[in-house]
């Protein structure tokens, strides 16, 4: 295991992310407020509680869901894309380093950036709702693994891409959609039933689901079901990368 | 001697169908510079992208001080430092941070007196917290040198290290790849130029269209390509050679107002004295006079037909 080299790419991509710390921090707790003011004050007026939960409380694992989700793909999606575009790969491709060393680094530090939007995005809504967390522990653990999990496959999406156009297409298209229609500001059993069903199909409701039970131990789906989806996620995710890597696939010609 | 590095019956087809090397065989010893000298698109990157890792071979095997690139691909890259032929930087990184980054991919614990070593020596310490993209084109080719130096190869590929690059650096980059050679580091460089091959390489491949053509001691390689031509612009028209002149190697010039002289500069007698006194006795004007090397085309021109003969 060449752990100076996974420190190294660790390293190197998050003085990236220190660099515009600033940015970084304001840009979540901005949209976080916005979210507060336009659905807490807009929809919360007429929607109180949801499953005895406060609706502006409600939403906060949702948001951070989210957030979490979309930055973990554009941080690692962007980090591989990059070098590959501007040709840069070739060190990372004639270095001594295993794919399972070149994905930790990278996407250790994407999960990283993620991770810190996250936590920031819940620190600012405590300014606006009060929350507790019923499971604190399988919080954090559901926050981890879906940065991670998302992270690995913003990084395929990276390699994927071959222009900046399909770096923008899986995560307006199909991502966000998921992220809206898995029950990040409302409660699927609030939906028609033939919604419901379809709604099942969705895997990112797995993950809002088992966050939110984290939360206030209510949940759509059974929690264990939860962590057997994002547990096949990251294996799927890591099979892929695997075998990317073994074939070359789009970094070696 | 064994060799450090290996090629075996190497083949690569693009997926575009290109074929770029069409078994390529090579054997490098340990501690020599050897320059790989051929015209565009001959297959020297390819070669040189597959002993790196970076290109998939098609078929055939590389190996470098005994450690296959496939299997041992370890053991075999922490021994290769590689100077790619385009710049390829990120524009926002310091330069001591991407110098950095090179050192610590290839496992090396960082080790900050060795960085700022290379990069006095090449020039760039003072630059080492400029963003790459305030750097001069040449300063941004000594960024790759020194990424490759940061995790001190036994072996390094320069792939054409002086292509758009002053005088000065050329000179400057000779020097330092002298310099690794008294380390015993093995050098593979590419080129265009003959006279870089000739300055500074110990041994010569010539490769074109895919195929090593041949690999020579410098110095043979330099006999057969010194043919110089000397053409002698007169002032009337001559049909074919004065008889005068009969007896030296003269060609006819295709405008009819010429005469072409090829010789081996190298050579211990070149024939100009003699030939320069009879012109003056056959009473023929000169106009003006040039010279011309064999151009690197025309040698590979005739290295092709030699082998197909
Ligand atoms: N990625 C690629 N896809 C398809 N064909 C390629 C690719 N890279 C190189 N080739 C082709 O392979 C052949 C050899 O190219 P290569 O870059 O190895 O030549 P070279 O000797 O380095 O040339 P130069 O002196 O111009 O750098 C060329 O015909 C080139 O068009
Ligand atoms: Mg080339």
């Amino acid at each position: 295991m060449n752990i100076t080299a996974i420190r190294a790419i660790y390293r190197y991509e998050m003085m990236r992310f220190f660099r515009t710390l600033l940015q970084s921090f304001l840009s979540p707790v901005i949209s976080t407020s916005l979210y507060f003011v336009v659905f807490g004050a807009a929809i919360g007026s007429r929607i109180q509680e949801v499953e005895g939960v406060s609706y502006g409380a409600f939403i906060v694992p949702g948001l951070v869901m989210l957030s979490v989700i979309t930055q973990s793909i554009s941080n690692a999606s962007f980090a591989i894309y990059f070098p590959k575009f501007i040709g840069t790969t070739y060190e990372i491709l004639s270095a001594p380093v295993s794919f399972l060393e070149i994905v930790t680094g990278y996407v250790g530090a994407a999960a990283t950036k993620a991770l810190f939007i996250g936590l920031v995005i819940l620190a600012t809504s405590t300014l606006f709702v009060d929350i507790s967390v019923a499971h604190p522990v399988a919080m954090i653990a559901f926050l981890l693994l879906t940065c991670l999990s998302f992270s690995l496959m913003g990084f395929i999406i990276g390699i994927w891409a071959k222009n900046f156009e399909q770096l923008q297409l899986v995560p307006l298209l199909i991502v966000t959609p998921l992220v809206f229609l898995g029950g990040s500001f409302y409660s699927v059993n609030m939906l028609p039933p033939v919604w419901q069903t379809i709604a099942l199909f969705n895997p990112v409701l797995y993950l809002i689901s088992g966050f939110r039970w984290a939360f206030f131990g209510l949940a759509d789906v059974p929690v264990g079901m939860s962590l057997f989806a994002i547990a096949v996620f990251t294996g799927v995710c890591m099979g892929v990368i695997w075998w990317i890597f073994r074939t070359g696939w789009r970094l070696r010609v | 001697m064994s060799a450090i590095l290996s090629i075996h019956d190497l083949k690569k087809s693009y997926a575009s169908g290109q074929v770029a090397l069409k078994g390529v065989t090579l054997e490098i010893e340990r501690g020599e510079i050897i320059a790989l000298l051929g015209p565009n698109g001959a297959g020297k990157t390819t070669l040189i992208s597959i002993v790196c890792g970076i290109v998939n071979a098609s078929s055939g095997s590389v190996t470098v001080d005994g450690f296959d690139i496939q299997r041992d691909y370890r053991a075999a890259r922490k021994l290769i430092g590689l100077v790619p032929q385009e710049v390829a930087l990120e524009p926002f990184e310091k330069v001591w941070n991407t110098v950095r980054l090179s050192r610590g991919l290839f496992g090396k614990q960082r080790d900050d007196a060795l960085l700022e070593r290379i990069l006095r020596r090449l020039s760039l310490w003072d630059k080492r917290d400029a963003r790459i993209n305030e750097l001069s084109g040449g300063m941004k080719r000594r960024v790759l040198i020194a990424k490759a130096l940061s995790h001190e190869p036994r072996v390094l590929f320069l792939d054409e290290p002086t292509a758009g690059v002053d005088v000065e650096l050329r000179k400057d980059m000779w020097d330092i790849v002298a310099e690794l050679r008294a380390e015993g580091v093995t050098i593979i460089l590419t080129t265009h130029y003959i006279e870089e091959a000739e300055a500074i390489a110990d041994r010569v491949g010539v490769i074109a269209r895919g195929e090593i053509l041949l690999v020579e001691e410098k110095a043979a390689l330099m006999e057969r390509m010194g043919r110089k031509h000397i053409v002698l612009q007169l002032a009337e028209a001559v049909e074919g050679v004065p008889p005068a002149l009969a007896h030296h190697r003269l060609e006819p010039g295709a405008d009819g107002h010429s005469l072409v002289y090829t010789y081996d500069a190298r050579g211990p007698r070149t024939g100009l004295t003699q030939l320069l006194n009879d012109l003056a006795a056959s009473g023929l004007r000169l106009k003006d006079v040039q010279t011309r090397q064999s151009s690197l085309e025309e040698i590979f021109v005739d290295l092709v037909r030699e082998k197909a003969e």
